[in-house]
């Protein structure tokens, strides 16, 4: 077994900060009234000298111009679990741990390579997510937790090598129950090592079950119980802007955000999306903007091209306060295969791309293809569809076809074929009896018109045999 | 009088350039005409470039000029894609030519679009052939339609109309179709080559 652990330090601020394209000094406060104080800053407001518990008062007064934001536990918890939906494309089993994931790699390295490959491939998905992380490894999840609370990039492969790890590791890093982690020191105990090699029946006595269980997991003697994490089958993401936005173009980048997030997740779940609703929420109400694909895609890109285009032929009515992402329908991801032998150009869009690029601008009935029916009549002889059955009409007929006939004006055409009678419909009351001919005009256009049967006057004409 | 110096060694040596430009890849997309092959100097459509089509009217068979290619095409794994034809397809008509209408794509987009999604099909390089009937395309544009084709290497059609002959163009080929007193086919221009001084008759059967 090896486990992987992705701490999490800034979760909090990290899910704030990533949706800013600014970097302005910025804290986030909890507390009501005059108790408010700073549980995360980011950098520029550090460098100012704001620090963690600090009154927001105090702060104030060190620095004019910042912004303050209430923090949210449940945003926090649900970006952990975002990540953990993410780190899910790499293994089948993940679990949170507060502020942070872990996940069994050890069979996964069979399909990404070795340790340190996969280690640069979570770190590649997280640096492009925007979250500052910690990776570490090891036999046990519970260990590889507290390496990652000590050092980044810590890789512990062997029950062997994690011995020797955890002697050196300070009791108030261990992540051991406070009761024995805040006692010990006090005892002349402050390493795991010195506390690994006491009596397990006098820690018992002294610091109760617990402390031995703890103990047991970090060393992988007792099985770690973690619940493991299931992604859910829906995607919601929402994001609050910082002020009214009140042009599109100044949604693009939290779109750009959002569309990456749900490709991540779907590649988490090896899924793609067909219908996701993007809803631009103002103060009353809100604007449903429905991206529909013809079939399931998780690209990123290509996603957030979509969804933009889709966006900017939206009229705002108010501001928008908060814009949300809702992915119901998430079907199974089949990737489009590709012949060896392949006439298209290296770079080529594949062509269901091109349909859905079309679509988000044109409109979702824009791209379509035509196909027979068997009705008689002409105007009901085709219809769009994706079905054709090939069957040849032994009478001659247009390569264009008008939607209906209009009159045929000017002197009376040259016949060049016919009459081909169709005397039709009688059963659902649109009746048609026509004697259609070939003609040609006095400009030497060849249409398909007819006439009521018996006559030749009075041409309609239906369409070009151009 | 000095040595004489047969003409092959100054030819080997290139010192003497012969003005004749480089002859074209043959036969690589035929008309389906031989009449209009044999004077076309690429031996038919000129590959991955824009052919321009000028028309008289509707229905003087500037469909049937390109029919027998898209019955060709559709053969293929590429579509050919309309882009906002002035009228509908008849499917049974096509199908007379010998077209595969699963193959055809059809894309109806407002005047300001067309040029818009006639470069994106070209330029995807998954369409064989890209059809279009633009009404306002100057000479910018249409030269961007055949830098798509170019990039994309797909069959570009532009269907316009006749009064724009006297506009030069940037396309590959142009031909004026003309319907009295007999229907022909006019070569306008045509790149890596003479222009033909006599029009090809263009044989109009019914299917």
């Amino acid at each position: 077994m090896l486990w992987a652990c992705i701490a999490l330090p800034q979760l909090a601020l990290d899910g704030v900060l990533r949706r800013r394209a600014d970097a302005g000094p910025l804290v986030l406060v909890a507390g009501t009234g005059h108790a408010r104080s700073i549980v995360a800053a980011n950098a520029a407001a550090r460098e100012a000298g704001l620090r963690v518990g600090q009154r927001l008062s105090a702060a104030q007064a060190l620095l004019a111009q910042f912004e303050a934001l209430p923090y949210q536990p449940e945003r926090v918890d649900q970006w952990h679990r975002f990540l953990a939906a993410v780190a899910y494309r790499y293994s089948a089993e993940v679990s949170l741990l507060p502020h942070a994931i872990v996940l069994e790699v050890s069979r996964s390295l069979n399909l990404f390579g070795s340790w340190p490959r996969l280690e640069s491939l979570l770190r590649a998905d997280l640096d492009a997510l925007g979250f500052r992380h910690r990776i570490s490894a090891a036999p046990t999840p519970h260990a590889a937790h507290v390496l990652a609370g000590v050092a980044d990039g810590q890789a512990v492969l062997t029950d062997e090598q994690l011995r020797h790890a955890l002697q050196c590791i300070p009791l108030a890093r261990s992540r051991l129950p406070a009761v024995a982690a805040d006692a010990l020191p006090g005892m002349g105990i402050r390493t795991l090592g010195q506390l690994l090699a006491l009596p397990r029946d006098g820690l018992r006595r002294r610091f109760g079950a617990e402390l031995l269980l703890a103990l047991d997991r970090l060393t992988g003697a007792a099985p770690a119980g973690l619940e493991a994490y299931r992604p859910p089958d829906r995607f919601d993401l929402r994001i609050e802007l910082t002020h009214e936005v009140e042009a599109i173009g100044a949604l693009v980048f939290p779109l750009r955000r959002m569309t990456s997030d749900l490709s991540a997740y779907l590649a988490g779940r090896d899924g793609g999306v067909q219908r996701f609703t993007l809803q631009l929420e103002h103060r009353e109400g809100h604007t449903e903007v429905k991206v529909g694909l013809l079939a399931p895609e998780r690209e990123a890109g290509m996603l957030f091209e979509l969804a933009r285009a889709r966006l900017e032929q939206v009229q705002l009515p108010q501001p928008v306060i908060a814009m949300r992402l809702l992915a119901r329908d998430l079907p199974a991801f089949v990737p489009a295969g590709r012949d060896l032998f392949d006439e298209r150009p290296a770079n080529a869009l594949p062509i269901e791309q091109l349909r859905e690029r079309l679509r988000a601008r044109l409109g979702d009935r824009a791209v379509h293809q035509l196909g027979s029916t068997t009705d008689p009549r002409p105007e009901l002889a085709q219809k769009v569809t994706a079905h054709d059955d090939g069957w040849q009409e032994p009478s001659p007929r247009p390569t264009w076809l008008f939607e209906r006939p209009i009159p045929l004006r000017g002197p009376a055409p040259q016949i060049l074929a016919g009459p081909e009678r169709l005397e039709t419909g009688w059963w659902d009351g649109g009746e048609v009896c026509r004697d259609y001919y070939v003609v040609e005009t006095a400009q030497g256009q060849r249409g398909w018109a007819f006439c009521a049967p018996g006559e030749r006057d009075g041409w309609m004409l239906h369409g070009w045999f151009a | 009088m000095a040595t004489v110096m047969p003409l092959s060694n100054l030819l080997d040596a290139r010192r003497v350039w012969r003005g004749r430009a480089e002859p074209l890849p043959a036969g690589e997309q035929p008309t389906g005409w031989a009449a209009l092959d044999a004077v076309l100097p690429s031996g038919g459509w000129p590959a991955a470039a824009l052919s321009e089509i000028l028309l008289p009217l509707d229905g003087v068979g500037e469909l049937q000029l390109v029919l027998p290619t898209l019955a060709r095409l559709s053969q293929g794994a590429r579509a050919v894609v309309l882009v906002a034809p002035p009228y509908l397809p008849c499917v049974a008509g096509w199908r007379q030519h010998g077209v595969d209408m699963r193959r055809i794509e059809i894309v109806s987009a407002t005047e300001a679009d067309v040029l818009w999604a006639t470069e994106q099909c070209l330029r995807s390089g998954s369409c064989a052939a890209v059809l279009a009937w633009p009404r306002q395309a100057d000479d910018r544009a249409l030269r961007r339609l055949q830098v798509a084709a170019d990039g994309g290497r797909a069959l570009a059609f532009a269907f316009r109309d006749r009064r724009h002959l006297s506009n030069a163009s940037p396309a590959a080929l142009r031909l004026e179709l003309e319907a009295r007193p007999q229907a022909r086919v006019w070569v306008r221009k045509c790149r890596g080559g003479a222009v033909p001084a006599q029009p090809v008759a263009l044989p109009r059967a019914l299917h």
